[in-house]
């Protein structure tokens, strides 16, 4: 047995499916991200994060409960980072974005349901996913109906705490949220024992703020065009972003900036002269899920940016770090997440205002609108963008997938036919 | 200069030669298990100066012969608007994909709608209950004209569908009667595809199931308008191919 089948089997992970989770993984990572040419160097350190995604992180979770801290799960980019790391704990954003067990699923959810949801008690009902054994706490919220009820029969499994998020953005509802966020902070403390500082908190803020402005570099670094990052190494990135350690990850996303940079300078692109640029909208594309970008970049085109929670809705805003006091701090926390343009929000005007700015900054050719099946939110919300995307005659193709690989064929002719209108050489 | 086009598709296997921009020549042979094979034999003897291949097999044709390759849709809408230079709306139904397409008055794709991944609507789904009626889809067509009247077929899924066919058989429902009405829920399902792009001016009704006259009337009573049909249907998507080499 390997030290990490020891770290495994004390989590209870079940160590036969687990490995062939894990076996899967290498080649799926091959054939959507090493396989891109002309990558920059500094993909390394993520390339070695994945290749690790089970052994070495979890590790360190593991030796951080050893040494009294916390690791607390999350499920959706409304839950507050800064609270949870000032608290003294580890926040990892747990992904399911890979279909696991989904018969064992269906035994407590109904079939249709979004692949998000299914996959994520998967993960749990197969026990093959050391994140979620490893957390002290799961952070839920009510974002749409079927999380909230899932996160029921999950709190069978495990402790689940949820968060109310409202559903418009009133003055009210904003009362509401600064309530959630310092409900939130009290049971955090329930659940060390300790009392977050106003310091404390300060420092919190600092360190998440400043990992969101490292990702934010890479975003402008992705206007350029010839685009120096590939959209599939950009959403590997965030998605890295949510469970990877936030100072560290913070230097190694600078460090890829740096070297995009000189990229940018020399003149130096990941290959062609021009390629379409797409935006890509929509659901998370939770680790692994590189389905879409993949069939659109091996299609001859870009994905530019990404209008997801793997993406811009992550990390777009800072929290004021010179907020005054206590209250005021909390304020601005919550007000900061009261920002991201969910699909959950009523009405949603700011968030096709804010596609619409995306696809000016970015010069995007056309959207590629993903859905998962199932996801009432992200698809109705669909046709209201393509409503507003088409006075800008900015072409718009909606696709409706799951995690399953059957479909690749039809979804690879639709996206090669929306580069093709948008001009270019079919290169796939 | 000749200039291939092959168009493989999930039932039918074109190709077809172009010259100084006319159609040559064309043949359409089955796809069957091995599409590889079928492609190289009806490739034997031929030489081009350059082989676009489109449709489902168009990777594996890459791979192996073809220099190219380009979309279904844009080989139909190539190929329509060469056919019929005012076309403006195109239908086709093939094997697995029912696909409506909208053209701008230069012939650019402007929008363009396909089905998910299941069958509903396609020429597998008649394929299908055809065969649950023991007949062969152009008899299943010609019956379906002897009558006006058809029971109502609620499922659009290939498989529910098939068991309500077999119902409709057992409980003594006429076949004229079932075969109108499963041409009567493709006839909707096209239809439905075919407003989300909007229909123009000219229509164009092309692929495989374009032979089908029972759904050509259905479809014209339907849209209020004639619809165009290509000579040699299943022929336009090869033709697109080839002519996309010319641009
Ligand atoms: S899409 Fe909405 S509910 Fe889902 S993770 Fe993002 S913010 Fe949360
Ligand atoms: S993808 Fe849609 S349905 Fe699924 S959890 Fe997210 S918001 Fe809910």
């Amino acid at each position: 047995m390997s030290e990490y089948d020891v770290m495994w089997e004390g989590l209870g992970i079940d160590l036969e499916a687990h490995a062939g989770l894990l076996e899967v993984l290498p080649p799926m990572y091959q054939e959507n991200i090493l396989s891109q040419e002309n990558r920059p160097r500094g993909m390394e350190y993520f390339d070695f994060v994945f290749s690790e995604v089970h052994g070495l992180r979890v590790k360190e979770l593991v030796e951080h409960r050893e040494g009294g801290g916390v690791v607390v799960g999350t499920f959706c980019t409304y839950v507050s980072e800064e609270l949870i790391v000032a608290a003294g704990g580890i926040c990892v954003g747990l992904c399911a974005g890979a279909q696991v067990a989904p018969e064992e699923a269906e035994k407590h959810l109904p079939r249709n349901i979004c692949a998000l949801i299914k996959s994520s008690l998967g993960f749990k009902l197969a026990k093959v996913c050391p994140y979620i054994e490893s957390c002290d706490l799961l952070v839920g919220e009510t974002t749409c109906d079927g999380k909230k009820k899932y996160f029921e029969v999950l709190g069978e499994l495990q402790p689940v705490y949820v968060m109310e998020v409202p559903q418009m953005k009133l003055e009210h509802d904003r009362d509401l949220w600064r309530l959630e966020v310092r409900r939130l902070l009290a049971r955090l403390e329930e659940l060390t024992g300790k009392k977050v500082g106003l310091e404390e908190l300060r420092d919190a803020v600092r360190l998440i703020n400043e990992k969101r402005r490292a990702l934010l570099r890479l975003e402008e670094l992705r206007k350029s065009d010839p685009p120096v990052i590939s959209g599939r190494d950009a959403l590997l990135v965030s998605q890295i972003a949510f469970y990877d350690d936030p100072a560290r990850l913070t230097d190694k996303v600078n460090a890829l900036c740096d070297e995009l940079e000189e990229r940018k300078a020399r003149g130096e692109s990941i290959g062609g002269a021009h390629r379409p640029r797409i935006l890509l909208s929509g659901c998370p594309m939770a680790l692994p899920n590189w389905k879409v970008a993949t069939i659109i970049e091996t299609s001859g085109a870009v994905v530019a940016m990404d209008e997801m929670c793997t993406g811009i809705r992550y990390f777009d805003n800072l929290v004021d770090e010179d907020a005054a006091d206590m209250e005021a701090l909390l304020d601005s926390i919550a007000d900061r997440y009261l920002k991201i343009h969910c699909a959950i929000f009523t009405p949603n005007g700011e968030r096709v205002e804010h596609i619409k700015e995306l696809v000016r900054d970015y010069r995007i050719d056309a959207v590629v609108y993903y859905a998962l099946q199932f996801c009432d939110p992200y698809t109705v919300e669909a046709f209201g963008v393509q409503r507003e995307l088409e006075k800008l005659g900015i072409p718009f193709l909606y696709l409706e997938t799951d995690y399953s690989a059957e479909d690749v064929e039809q979804l690879s002719t639709r996206v090669q036919a929306l580069i093709e209108m948008v001009g270019s050489e079919d290169k796939a | 200069m000749a200039i291939g086009g092959l168009d493989i598709g999930s039932r039918t296997i074109a190709l077809v030669e172009v010259e100084d921009g006319e159609l040559r020549w064309g043949k359409v042979v089955a796809t069957t298990f091995d599409p590889l094979e079928q492609c190289r034999q009806l490739l034997a003897d031929r030489s081009f100066e350059v082989l676009v291949a489109t449709g489902y097999g168009r990777h594996l044709a890459q791979a192996n012969f073809a220099d190219r390759t380009i979309t279904e849709i844009k080989a139909f809408a190539l190929g329509c608007h060469r056919l019929f230079p005012e076309c403006r709306t195109i239908l086709d139904i093939g094997g697995q994909d029912t696909k409506a397409i909208s053209l701008a008055p230069d012939g650019r794709v402007a929008d363009f709608q396909m089905n998910d991944r299941c069958a509903a609507g396609t020429g597998k789904f008649l394929e299908v209950m055809a065969a649950a009626m023991g007949l062969t889809i152009d008899e299943m067509g010609r019956i379906a004209l002897e009558t006006e009247a058809e029971v109502k077929i609620s499922s659009m899924c290939t498989v529910f569908a098939e068991s309500e066919v077999t119902g409709l058989i057992a409980r003594g429902t006429p076949r004229p009667e079932i075969a109108r009405g499963l041409h009567e829920a493709i006839c909707d399902r096209a239809v439905s595809l075919l407003k989300r792009v909007g229909v123009e001016r000219e229509v164009v009704f092309a692929g495989g199931v374009a032979r089908n006259p029972c759904l050509r009337a259905l479809l014209e009573r339907r849209l209020k308008v004639p619809l165009l049909i290509p000579e040699d249907p299943q022929l336009v998507g090869a033709m697109g191919a080839a002519l996309s080499a010319l641009q």
